[in-house]
């Protein structure tokens, strides 16, 4: 079947997938606040506003003010930017490295196969938060760090995914095939086994999004992650936790917005597993 | 409607209107499978998967079905068990014994599988759990239907195991499944389901997971110990030679239905319906001049939901005629041997071993080369 | 069995080795050396070399790791800079807070995945094992410490049943008790057990879903064995074997998301001391704690390891023997 067919039928089937639509739908949501905020706010984030304190909901200010003043819904919005950076750069970094790790192991086999693997068994024994406040200890807080971090935990988990798929991969008869005509691990390695593991690592690219997404936010609510003025909402919810007896809604807000783009992101990956291989998600 | 009765007659009126003479008897089919249908929910709407099947057996009867993947063969052997998944509609008769199986409730169908009817499988590397000592499997059974307690059934598991010749029977008591053979498993598969001495045994494909070697050994097996014990065997296979070393009865079935239905030796003398014509021609020969095509079915078996209303192999057949795509053809005789009675056997009521064959063309067909 | 659990045993010596070596390492590997970042850059060249001499910065590093690797054998550890008491006093101090906190949301966890995860399987597609997807597909979705502030709006703010955090202590004479001490736990408890039963849930469910799709399950309905008996007997300890891999891994993750939670409520546990010792820059408290709570997770695969080969023979005995 040829690929424009095969994308039309996908698109198709995606549109019919309600987990799927559901969590697109929020991801996008997620994308158009952040790119909307790069150019518009309702207030500037770093607009202190003292007289209007911690005021509820109005016209003026949709979702309130925090206890500096400062509007809630710009903070929001913004904050989405951070979310997603983090996401994007932990998850890249994780693909970036890590994916080619899997392929060398279970290209190679061998000693080397066991020494990465090795080496990405020995990270998971590492609790992933732990190492990352001890790094921002070190190194000092900041989204740079924390990003970095997190990052670095992400890439032993996608050298064994990687690593996993590829294998199921190679044992199949047709890699034996292309041996037997001569092409070189790396070609079949490029040309086939990385479409072939391209499914399972996109679904679990959105797995690890949203896993980011919220060790930052509890990064940033230690105080370790995203320092002010740059609106993060894992920090808002730090400083609303001492407002919680004046301003309680101001608790509520973040958190829904951090548990709205995991959620997307979530389901958006349950849908893409269904949709890429239906094997993967159920049962035989 | 029409049966497709291998020895005794039954459906004295249908047979009248074939216009046949049957001996009458007394005595009931140990399986009577009539009109069997049954429909499968898929993502491609409802579909009917088997059109109709009958076939009787009686105590010591050994029943070959032979076809392709997705005939049906396998779907009639979980029917008859119970064990189709639960989407699945089943409509017509099934009666093991008298006891019609298709009215009872769960609880019941229960009490019938593994103590009246029994099956085994293809696949005997996975059929075991791999968490439970090989002993305790066999003596599930038995601790079931039979009230048995541990010691005794451990005990009677190791009879079991002795008498499907495995070696060194005692140690393997204790052994797991992953620490025995291929042929090893099947054989403590087939002690599981000879355990409660059932009325019918079911195999369906048990040797094709198996060695070249292995194979004829476990099939004798199944032979004997079906004999010993005065079962009815239904052995399901895609492999024409082991019909013809293993049963006494073929059943051929394509699309869903059974299209052809003799005993062994009349069906490997003469063929009637052109799918088992095909698939007896298809048969690769030794000593074949070299440059001599092999035989093929000109065509594909259709997917299960483009089955045709009429017959299945319609669109495949070089005899077909516009009713064939129709309707599904009637039942017709094709040969009608009475065996006469041998002394030994006087109480034995009289076999009448008929050909029949679902095309109403089979007269037309060429003889093979 | 005894090859496999030599064979482990010495993974998880190996892995302790590594780690320690790792963790010391790490805290080698600083901008500057030790002293340097615990005193901060405004520390006078005096202090400096005071404290160099206080951690036996002069001495190779060597010798350094096997002093503390020594110490810690013996049950001595190093000297805490911020409180000056032995880092293994304060720790056990912790433990006393942290340890059951963490027993009781592994409790709550483990008894609510299961069940819910079992029901879901054996009802597949019905509006129970909808419902029960989506609750848990909401569970992932929620920060713990999210949810541990709302359930703080809630139970303290709102109902005040509770306090809004802090521990009372375990002993009456402190002003705590036996059921004040679990009362403060219960809501840190909830919190952090909600993401892992999401989790569990998730995976006990596929785990018997698989289970239930294997060909020795066809075996056992052709024997004769109802729904339920297969379920019981067949199925369920088949699922477990991935079940209790997830288990492994789960406390590590709840050890972590001890530390948030503790500060959460405000909790003197350990989570709440390695925070206290980052911010005090105590990188002696933030050593040996990181060894401990690595030296735990690593225990804990190993008794998971462990389990394992008391379900699965195939560990046991080894692969195909014919």
């Amino acid at each position: 079947m040829s690929t424009p067919q095969t994308f039309q039928r996908m698109t198709q089937r995606a549109l019919k997938h309600h987990s799927f639509v559901a969590g697109a739908a929020i991801v996008l949501l997620l994308v158009i606040s952040a790119t909307v905020s790069l150019f518009w706010s309702p207030y500037p984030v770093g607009d202190i506003d003292i007289p209007n304190k911690l005021a509820a909901a109005s016209a003026q200010h949709w979702f309130g003010t925090d206890s500096l003043g400062r509007d809630i819904a710009s903070l929001l919005l913004v904050g989405s930017q951070n979310s997603l950076l983090v996401g994007f750069i932990a998850v890249g970094i994780g693909l970036g490295l890590g994916v080619p790790l899997g392929l060398l192991a279970s290209a190679q086999r061998g000693w080397v196969e066991e020494v990465v693997m090795r080496a990405a068994d020995f990270t998971f024994a590492f609790p992933a938060l732990l190492s990352a406040i001890l790094l921002t200890a070190i190194y000092g807080p900041g989204l740079v760090v924390s990003i970095t971090a997190i990052g670095i935990f992400n890439i032993p988990v996608f050298a064994r995914i990687t690593r996993g798929a590829a294998n199921a991969v190679w044992s199949r008869d047709f890699t034996l095939a292309a041996r037997a005509a001569g092409k070189t691990k790396w070609a079949i390695t490029w040309e086939h086994v990385l479409p072939n593991v391209a499914s399972v690592l996109i679904v679990q690219a959105t797995v690890q999004f949203a896993i980011a997404i919220l060790a930052e936010a509890a990064l940033s609510y230690l105080g370790l992650g995203t320092q002010p003025p740059n609106p993060s909402w894992g920090r808002m919810l730090n400083e609303a936790q001492s407002q919680m007896f004046q301003a309680p809604m101001l608790a509520v807000y973040p958190g829904v917005a951090i548990a709205l783009a995991v959620l997307g992101l979530n389901l958006m990956g349950d849908g893409l597993r269904d949709l890429l291989d239906p094997r993967l998600s159920r049962t035989r | 409607m029409d049966c497709v009765t291998c020895s005794i007659p039954v459906c004295r009126e249908r047979d009248k209107r074939i216009g046949l003479n049957m001996t009458p008897s007394n005595t009931k089919p140990l399986l009577s499978v009539r009109n069997l249908r049954v429909g499968l929910q898929t993502s491609h709407g409802q579909l009917e998967a088997l059109r109709g099947v009958d076939f009787e057996m009686q105590r010591g009867d050994t029943l070959g079905l032979i076809g392709e993947s997705g005939c049906g063969k396998s779907l009639t052997a979980l029917a008859i068990m119970g064990l189709l998944p639960e989407r699945a509609t089943v409509s017509g008769s099934i009666s093991l014994n008298g006891t019609e199986l298709t009215q009872l409730s769960d609880e019941a169908l229960c009490n019938m599988r593994g103590a009246r009817m029994a099956m085994i499988f293809q696949e005997p590397m996975t059929a075991l759990n791999p968490l439970h000592p090989i002993w305790k499997q066999i003596a599930e059974p038995l601790q079931l239907h039979q009230g048995m307690d541990l010691v005794s059934a451990k005990a009677r598991a190791l009879e079991l195991l002795e008498r499907v010749q495995l070696p060194r029977a005692r140690e393997r008591l204790d052994n797991y499944p992953h620490q025995l053979s291929g042929g090893q498993r099947q054989r403590v598969m087939i002690s599981i389901a000879l355990a409660c001495q059932p009325d019918i045994l079911i195999a369906d494909e048990p040797t094709t997971a198996l060695d070249v070697t292995v194979q004829k050994e476990v099939l004798a097996l199944i032979r004997q110990l079906v004999a010993e014990d005065g079962m009815g065997l239904l052995l399901i296979s895609h492999d024409l030679g082991l019909m013809r070393d293993q049963v006494e009865r073929v059943m051929v079935m394509y699309g869903g239905a059974v299209v052809e239905s003799a005993p062994t030796q009349d069906l490997f003398g003469r063929r009637a319906h052109p799918y088992t014509q095909g698939l007896f021609a298809a048969r690769p020969q030794l000593g074949l001049k070299r440059g001599t095509r092999l035989q093929t079915i000109a065509g594909k078996v259709p997917e299960i939901f483009n089955w045709p209303r009429g017959c299945a192999f319609a669109d495949r057949c070089a005899y077909v005629q516009d009713n064939c795509r129709l309707a599904l053809p009637q039942l017709e005789l094709v040969s009608d041997t009475a065996h006469a009675i041998d002394d030994k056997d006087a109480d034995k009521p009289r076999r009448v071993d008929k050909h029949w064959v679902r095309c109403p063309e089979w007269q037309q067909l060429k003889a093979p080369a | 069995m005894s090859s496999f659990v030599l064979q482990r045993f010495f993974s998880f010596f190996a892995t302790l080795v590594v780690t320690s070596v790792v963790v010391f390492g790490v805290l080698e590997w600083l901008p500057g050396n030790a002293a340097q970042v615990i005193l901060g850059e405004t520390a006078t060249p005096e202090s400096l070399a005071a404290m160099e001499e206080k951690l036996g910065l002069n001495q190779p590093a060597f010798s350094r790791y096997v002093e503390w690797v020594g110490g810690l054998l013996q049950g001595q550890s190093g000297m805490s800079i911020s409180y000056d008491t032995p880092t293994a006093v304060l720790m056990m101090e912790r433990m006393h807070v942290t340890l059951p906190l963490a027993i009781m949301a592994m409790s709550i966890t483990i008894l609510m995945a299961l069940c819910l995860g079992v029901y879901a399987a054996s009802k597949q597609n019905s509006k129970g094992d909808i419902g029960v997807m989506t609750l848990s597909q909401l569970g992932l979705a929620l920060p713990n410490f999210w949810l541990a502030i709302l359930l703080i709006l809630l139970f303290a703010v709102q109902l005040q049943w509770v306090s809004a955090g802090g521990f009372p202590g375990w002993s009456e004479e402190d002003g705590g008790g036996l059921w004040a001490g679990t009362a403060a736990l219960i809501l840190p408890a909830i919190a952090l057990a909600a993401v892992q039963t999401a989790i569990l849930t998730r995976v006990t469910r596929s785990a018997v879903i698989e289970s239930m799709s294997e060909d020795y399950v066809r075996t056992a309905r052709a024997k004769g064995l109802s729904k339920q008996q297969v379920l019981w007997q067949h199925v369920l300890r088949n699922a477990m074997i991935p079940v209790v891999t997830v288990m492994g891994l789960q406390f590590g993750n709840l050890i972590t998301s001890a530390i948030v939670i503790e500060n959460v409520f405000v909790l003197p546990g350990i989570g709440r001391l390695i925070f206290q010792a980052i911010a005090n820059r105590d990188l002696i408290v933030v050593r040996d704690v990181v060894m401990l709570l690595s030296a735990m997770v690593i225990l804990i695969n190993f008794f998971i390891d462990l389990l394992y080969a008391w379900i699965d023979p195939r560990l046991k005995t080894g692969t195909k023997a014919v």
